[in-house]
């Protein structure tokens, strides 16, 4: 099925996703969710931390917490001098920015047509995958974002 | 919520606050009718409100309580059982108002038993008694002392230091009693020592208040009661006011503003601080902008703003203090101890955020001041003190901190029992202990788990003690310091900052990322030289400084912080390096960094709940160019340090147990170099002190070098072959203090190389006096000095030098017993009997001797000194003489008498051979012959 043929059923209950790119892989994050885009310049590193905390940043005036998403699903470091890019998200009154390598569209997905993570995937991804969209061309990974952002445990652990 | 019951709990609460604080002195003070009557208006408020808003329990409660207090009011004596009773009821109305705040009515239940209690004791105390009328409930508005109160006269009667609800509903009742209506009840009197001769309460019909309102506001003499009651208001006005004049004037033109909304206010200032530091920042860069002029106005606008709000948030610190009267009334009773607590500065002012902070702490050091700090009354009196004991409560502004002090005139803290308590506890060794000031020592009561309470009582001494109290002040920047005296007292000294929000922070660099240090913690900075003057050192690994002749140890922030340090950047240093010292508690440390910028005031972000696990910061902040930097934590490295430094003490205590346990296998010698290269070594606890001293310092005297130390001249020994003239090249030079009794020698070394343990086995006997012989220590020959050749030189009756000693043949250990009272002997000779083939045992006394005979030990030699405290070595060899197991081992005495008849004397007593303390020659010998003498028997 085709985006504009989904889209033309009517009464079927739509949702808008965000779309990003991290190292060629489309996934999505519910519009609702999302604060802002934004650049990533000016990050302070923070010592100490655990490896999935990028830095922190100042977002017209809020400290905001930037998580590497490659890190955070086990990929390999961007290389340097590629530009990146942060997808704002706020979670208990803190501002956090997940990095991403490029924003894509909105995209209109039926939320009923996901499909259930497959068994086989990687625990590190299964852990903050929600869901698989089958589009066209590509496969979509819906991530949960309170998922993607609960690093306590390991935080202890670590 | 219903705003209404809001604004009643809110205001029941603080009432209640002021009723126990005052009943507390009222207690105190039966005959101040205006403490009475303050809490009387106070109770009867709440009961006239509560009536009003429909909760029947709480009007009854705060009914019969008022009864009460109307009878003492009447003249009833005051008796303390009274007062508890009223304050329980206080209690009870607190635990109906939580309930109420949660769910928003009265909980189900009855208050009888205290009612009945109530009722009975105001009509035992009454002869003529009125009986208590049931809880008349007042209609009253209290919003209505909400009115605009400008310009009135009448309204000076409202303006003392009530809230102005509580003080309408007053002048209400006031001319609800004086209105004509029904007389159903008979009811104690609310102002009846004002209002003079009217004890006639009555009900009035919720309409009521208009025409009071009426008075207030547009002076219409509505009726004539109200207006005839005018002159009475008048009168009353200037009574009230001597009243209220020791209350202080906090006049009520005042509004409540929500918490939230002044947080939200703070964090716009923040902002708005925020906003002008970049506006600096940038203006800062271009020399003659236009925006110059008015930003130097909208940087001061701001300052006084950012002062304003900061105003709105602090609280007078009398708020944390409010409940202490009461608990330590509750106190006294449960411990049967007079206690007087004195407040001074209650109105000094800060930080709502810091003032709940350290609301616990503070309440915790009352408390321990009152359970352990103050004897009981009878000791108090036998000991010449003052029967009630004293705590004083004070709080002051200093430099942007505020200090509390809180001072007891108790027993104080016995520096001995407490050694006893951290030895038994294992914090410290004996040994660690008698190196500490008595300050030191006492300092241990801040440590985890140590509490001072000999038994747990229901007040204190649960284990959680002062370390909690100390990491609740600490986390809030704060320090706090204690001295005591024994029998004088004890005193706290708490220093904490105005606010948390905004601090001026130091900004720094390290491995080319910024940090910012609180400038509270920051006691100066230190500039590094790689030639003279200051230059980081290090013992061991350990890198020290040398400031003003102290040592500071230093910590490197990148190795704290896991960063790489830059090539470049330590290229660019070459040796010179930054150093801050920091002072968290009275710990005092240099933390080094590779630069130092500026200081900013910064505005205190929390950080994300995901980065709070780390202790090294404190939280975030955006400067001034907008990046976000981290604000380290001074206490978290001092935690550091400290972990480090614990570490190190407990491997060390592990070590000493050790050596206690198997003494004679391992031993921890002190390895230096003096006058050559080769390494030298001294047992460790042979050795009171290292010492470094002013070369300068030196004097020579009788061909002797001479140095004052602790306030006697102590002679300065060099090594057999050391060149006494190198001294005079140096600066500073490094002694070994050895101590017995009190005397002490200084022995000069040039390098303290390290301290190991090791197992001491002398390979080759050495001819030359001053050494014992050669041992292979960590690996590397090392000789072992003879202390005894070197002590006579210092002082020729402390031991007379022998000038060689026969060489031994090391065969077979044989077991040796060595009694003697001073520590100092009893190790002195331990390598030299080692070095003889013995195989030595130490025991401090007899008693101590005895006791390992009745574990079944035995031993082919004893030596003894003669004279010990409690058993004297004679005493102890007569009961050896015809002992079972000990009667056939040969015991030596090892005295520095030398007179014939004490000679005698032991020789009768059992003693096989009788050898001067200063004999070493003869004891060794000695040994030799009894040695002989026992492979020949065999």
């Amino acid at each position: 099925m085709s985006e504009q043929a989904v889209r033309k059923v009517k009464n079927v209950p739509m949702e808008e996703f965000v779309t990003v790119k991290i190292a060629g892989q489309l996934f999505g994050l519910p519009i609702s969710r999302v604060q802002d885009v934004f650049m990533l310049k000016d990050m302070t590193e923070v010592p100490l931390t655990i490896p999935e905390v990028a830095g922190v940043l100042n977002l017209r005036g809020r400290i905001v917490t930037a998580i590497d998403m490659r890190k955070r699903l086990g990929l390999p470091a961007r290389a340097d001098g590629e530009p990146a890019m942060a997808v704002g998200i706020e979670m208990d009154r803190e501002s956090f920015g997940l990095v991403i390598d490029r924003i894509g569209d909105v995209l209109h997905l039926p939320i009923n047509d996901f499909d259930a993570n497959p068994v086989n995937l990687d625990p590190r991804w299964k852990s903050v995958a929600q869901s698989i969209f089958m589009l066209e061309n590509e496969l979509l990974v819906l991530l949960d974002v309170d998922r993607v952002l609960d690093l306590g445990d390991r935080e202890v652990a670590a | 919520m219903d705003d209404l019951l809001q604004e009643f709990l809110t205001e029941t609460v603080e009432s209640l606050d002021v009723v126990d604080v005052e009943l507390v002195k009222f207690e105190q003070d039966p005959n101040n009718e205006g403490i009475l009557a303050n809490i009387f208006r106070l109770v009867h408020t709440i009961k006239g409100t509560c009536g009003f808003l429909g909760l029947p329990r709480l009007g009854a409660l705060a009914h019969a309580a008022e009864t009460l207090m109307g009878k003492y009011r009447d003249g009833s004596p005051v008796t303390g059982e009274g007062v508890s009773l009223i304050l329980q009821t206080i209690d009870r109305l607190k635990e109906i108002l939580e309930v109420l705040e949660e769910q928003q009515a009265e909980p189900e239940g009855a208050d009888d038993d205290l009612i009945d209690l109530l009722d009975k004791m105001s009509l035992g105390e009454q002869a003529a008694a009125v009986a208590p009328a049931p809880a008349q409930p007042v209609a009253a508005d209290p919003a209505l002392g909400e009115m605009p109160e400008v310009g009135d006269p009448v309204l000076n009667i409202v303006q003392r230091e009530l809230k102005p609800g509580e003080v309408t509903l007053e002048d209400l009742e006031r001319a609800f009693n004086e209105a004509p209506g029904p007389d159903d009840f008979a009811a104690p009197q609310p102002e009846a020592d004002l209002v003079a001769a009217n004890d006639i309460q009555e009900p009035v019909p919720a309409a009521a208040p208009a025409p009071v309102v009426s008075e207030v506001v547009a002076e219409k003499p509505a009726d004539a009661p109200i207006a005839e009651k005018r002159s009475t208001a008048d009168r009353r006005k200037q009574e009230r006011r001597t009243e209220a004049a020791p209350k202080g004037a906090v006049k009520n033109q005042t509004i409540r503003v929500s918490v939230e909304t002044l947080e939200q206010l703070m964090t716009m200032v923040s902002e708005l601080v925020l906003t002008r530091n970049q506006l600096l920042e940038m203006v800062r860069k271009h020399d003659d902008s236009e925006f110059k002029g008015p930003l130097q106005r909208l940087s001061n606008v701001t300052a006084e703003l950012q002062e304003g709000v900061m105003k709105t948030r602090m609280q007078p610190i009398g708020n944390a203090w409010q409940k202490l009267p009461r608990i330590v009334r509750d106190l006294s009773l449960s411990l049967d101890k007079k206690i007087d607590l004195e407040m001074i500065g209650a109105e000094t002012e800060l930080d709502r955020q810091v003032l709940e902070l350290i609301k616990d702490p503070l309440t915790h050091m009352v408390r321990n001041s009152a359970d352990h700090g103050l004897e009981a009354n009878s000791d108090r009196v036998m000991l010449g003190k003052p029967e009630i004991g004293k705590i004083v409560l004070s709080a002051y502004h200093e430099g942007g901190q505020i200090i509390i002090k809180i001072v007891d005139d108790g027993r104080g803290i016995d520096a001995e029992k407490l050694k006893a308590k951290i030895v038994e506890r294992g914090l410290a060794s004996e040994d660690e202990l008698s190196r500490m000031s008595e300050g030191q020592v006492q300092k241990f009561i801040f440590h985890p788990g140590f509490s001072m309470a000999k038994e747990v009582t229901a007040v204190s001494g649960r284990g959680v003690g002062m370390d909690v109290v100390r990491t609740n002040i600490e986390l809030i920047g704060g320090t706090v310091d204690m001295t005591s005296v024994v029998g004088k007292g004890t005193s706290f000294i708490i220093k904490i900052p105005l606010t948390l929000a905004i601090v001026s922070a130091l900004i720094i660099e390290v491995s080319g990322q910024r940090f910012a240090i609180p400038q509270l913690s920051v006691i100066e900075l230190v500039r590094t030289h790689g030639e003279a003057g200051h230059t980081i050192e290090m013992i061991n690994d350990t890198p020290v400084l040398r400031l003003r002749n102290k040592l500071l140890p230093l910590i490197y922030l990148n190795k704290q912080l896991n960063l790489e340090p830059s090539a470049e950047v330590a290229e660019r240093k070459a040796g010179k390096e930054f150093v801050i010292v920091t002072q968290v508690g009275s710990q005092i440390f240099g933390v080094v960094v590779d630069s130092v910028f500026h200081t900013e005031e910064i505005v205190v972000k929390p950080m994300s709940n995901m980065l709070r696990e780390i202790t090294m910061f404190s939280g975030n902040t955006i400067l001034g160019d907008g990046s976000v930097i981290m604000i380290i934590d001074p206490n978290g490295i001092a935690q550091n340090v400290a972990a480090d430094a614990g570490a190190q003490a407990a491997v060390a205590a592990q070590e000493k147990e050790n050596v206690s346990n198997d003494q004679a296998d391992l031993t921890t010698l002190l390895v230096f170099t003096a006058g050559s290269k080769e390494l030298k070594a001294v047992p460790l606890s042979l050795v009171t002190r290292l010492e470094e001293i002013d070369v300068t310092k030196i004097e020579h005297s009788n061909g002797r070098d001479l140095v004052q130390y602790r306030g006697k001249l102590m002679p300065l020994v060099c090594l057999d072959g050391y060149d006494r003239t190198s001294m005079a090249g140096k600066t500073r030079q490094p002694i070994l203090v050895f101590t017995d009794e009190d005397r002490s020698m200084g022995l000069v070394v040039d390098q303290i190389v390290d301290i190991v343990e090791d197992r001491l086995v002398i390979e080759i006997q050495s001819d030359v006096a001053g050494v014992l012989g050669s041992a292979v220590i960590r690996e590397s020959a090392t000789e072992l000095i003879d202390v005894a050749h070197y002590l006579p030189m210092a002082f020729d009756d402390w031991l007379i030098r022998q000038d060689r000693k026969g060489a031994v043949n090391v065969q077979k250990n044989l077991n040796l017993l060595r009694v003697d009272d001073s520590a100092f002997f009893r190790n002195m000779l331990a390598p030299l009997l080692g070095s003889a083939g013995y195989h030595v045992t130490l025991a401090a006394s007899g008693a101590e001797a005895l006791a390992l005979k009745d574990r079944g030990i035995v031993f082919d030699l004893i030596v003894s000194d003669i004279e010990m405290p409690g058993m004297t070595g004679i005493e102890f060899a007569e009961q050896l003489k015809f002992d079972a197991d000990w009667g056939d081992t040969p015991i030596i005495a090892l005295s520095s008498h030398a007179e014939p008849e004490i000679i005698k004397k032991s020789k009768d007593a059992g003693f096989h051979e009788y050898i001067g303390k200063f004999d070493r020659e003869g004891l060794v010998e000695t040994l030799r012959e009894v040695r002989v003498g026992m492979e020949e028997a065999s």
